[in-house]
């Protein structure tokens, strides 16, 4: 047991001279006075889960967001397999985001196609020269993965909540992600449907060895899930450590997460 | 109210460069000629019933309606050559065309918009995929190209009609009656009209595209932004007609 805790700290020292993301003074406001981000910085290693957390509103979603591009922020840097994405131009930010997958909060499934397109879409997109059969066979493969084989011909509003964020994350996986981030994966869902997404995100980060932020509330999720913990507090970073550290922590606002 | 003159001018400029980007965006590939054609098929195809009521009813009622007149003036043998110049060169075009704009740009507005709202928009982004090609330019490029088509087609429909409405009081062999309408059209009455189509389909699919993708986030916006379609667009009909009518008086 002991050895086995060392191999992991061993391996978790490794980890960490591989940073896969860099975030340095990263600023956001919106409007004229509602800032949401006062300079944060983290850094994500390579094969590691960072779970954030925070109150809503308090920029977990928009830090996220600014790492694929989504949101310009004020002021920063933001290195993504060393590349600053800040100052790089759509192509080349284009070529960091087929590397990156995207879980939103909803799923975003598109709703005019078919769980099948949805799949074949994206990987079509970034694969033209595949043939309609590999297509189809990739899609049954991702769809199996997440266990939803059997969904391939429904339409996004057939889906229950959990069903459309396996299938949000399997149009996630059939790119190959070195990195996924996750925005609330277990946001309203049942405690069952919770622990079962919570599994799979384990389970990809050990088949497909990708490195994940995931921003989430649900505590069991981040106690299944982190290999660290950041908790963000009016805009900047308040606390830091493995689940177990924070969860013995004094401060009574990291406490309440936990309580 | 400077505030609102500042807002409402950085709208048009906003609106102006999405409009500009179009231009650009089109020669890109990928060209997503599967969406273009399912465009086309909702644009084009799915607005053909709606089309042909109203373009029956236009030549009808404005066969019934200049009749009186006409008859007044014992020039009732020009009815049918009035009829076809009224619809082939302002009733046919403008009404199709706000047909359109109520149908077509609501209908992409809200789409567009619950897309942005429901975050599929940045979904597509994020995958690396370009949402301005495969949403915006397959979409105006098909209205660009269906709403002529549905103006030429209201125009046949609207003459058959006129022909309808003839035979309601008289007794009028149709190839007569086509004969007549031939006769009096000119080439100059038929081009700058169909010109004009182009516009209202490129607007139409524009303003609507544009609406839809300046969704802000919320439910509530997805309405505004088909509601908001729908009046800039149509009232961009107006404004265009008025414009095309001004240089066709000009040059012709």
């Amino acid at each position: 047991m002991i050895e086995e805790e060392k191999n992991t700290e061993t391996k978790s020292k490794n980890k960490k001279q591989t940073p896969i993301i860099e975030i340095r003074d990263l600023h956001k406001t919106f409007g004229k006075d509602n800032t949401v981000l006062k300079g944060v910085n983290l850094m994500v290693n390579k094969g590691e889960d960072l779970v954030i957390l925070g109150r809503s509103g308090s920029g977990k979603s928009v830090m996220i967001k600014c790492i694929v591009g989504l949101i310009e922020p004020d002021k920063g840097e933001i290195k993504v397999f060393d590349e600053n994405v800040l100052n790089l131009s759509k192509k080349e930010l284009n070529k960091i985001r087929v590397k990156i997958g995207f879980l939103f909060q909803s799923g975003a499934l598109y709703d005019s196609m078919s769980v099948r397109e949805n799949l074949a879409f994206t990987l079509r997109a970034h694969k033209r020269e595949l043939t309609e059969d590999v297509v189809e066979n990739e899609v049954i493969e991702a769809l199996e993965s997440v266990g939803l084989g059997g969904a391939i011909d429904k339409m996004p509003s057939e889906l229950s909540g959990g069903m459309r964020k396996r299938i949000g994350l399997a149009r996630t996986l059939i790119i190959n992600p070195e990195i996924i981030l996750y925005d609330e994966p277990t946001t309203g869902l049942d405690t069952i449907t919770s622990r079962e997404i919570s599994e799979l995100i384990l389970d990809i980060k050990h088949k497909q060895k990708t490195s994940s932020i995931i921003i989430t509330h649900d505590m069991a999720c981040a106690k299944m899930t982190a290999d660290r913990i950041i908790v963000l507090k009016d805009g900047i970073i308040h606390a830091e450590g493995t689940y177990e550290e924070l969860e013995k922590d004094e401060d009574e606002w990291v406490r309440s997460f936990f309580d | 109210m400077i505030l609102s003159l500042k807002n409402t001018f950085a709208q048009i400029g906003d609106a102006a460069l999405f409009a500009k980007r179009f231009f650009k965006e089109v020669f890109i590939p990928p060209y997503e000629v599967k969406e273009f054609l399912k465009q086309c098929y909702v644009i084009g195809y799915k607005s053909l019933p709606l089309v042909t009521i109203t373009g029956f009813i236009m030549g009808l009622v404005l066969t019934l309606q200049s009749r009186p007149t006409l008859v007044k003036f014992g020039a009732e043998s020009w009815l049918p050559g009035m009829v076809a110049l009224s619809l082939i060169r302002e009733i046919a075009p403008v009404i199709t065309a706000l047909i359109c704009a109520g149908k077509i740009s609501s209908g992409i507005g809200a789409e567009l918009g619950s897309m942005k709202v429901t975050e599929q928009i940045d979904a597509m982004e994020v995958s690396a995929i370009n949402p301005y090609n495969y949403l915006v330019v397959t979409r105006i490029l098909a209205c660009t190209l269906m709403v002529p088509i549905l103006v030429f087609y209201a125009d046949a429909i609207g003459i058959i009609g006129g022909y309808v409405g003839i035979n309601i009081h008289g007794d009028v062999n149709f190839y007569r009656y086509l004969t007549q309408i031939i006769q009096s059209l000119d080439f100059l009455d038929v081009i700058p009209a169909a010109i004009k189509t182009f516009f209202f389909g490129y607007f139409i699919g524009m303003i609507g595209c544009y609406k839809g993708f300046n969704a802000e986030n919320g439910t509530e916006s997805v309405g505004r932004a088909a509601n908001s379609a729908v009046v800039t667009a149509s009232l961009s009909i107006f404004i265009i007609d008025m414009v095309a009518v001004q240089i066709t008086d000009l040059f012709f």
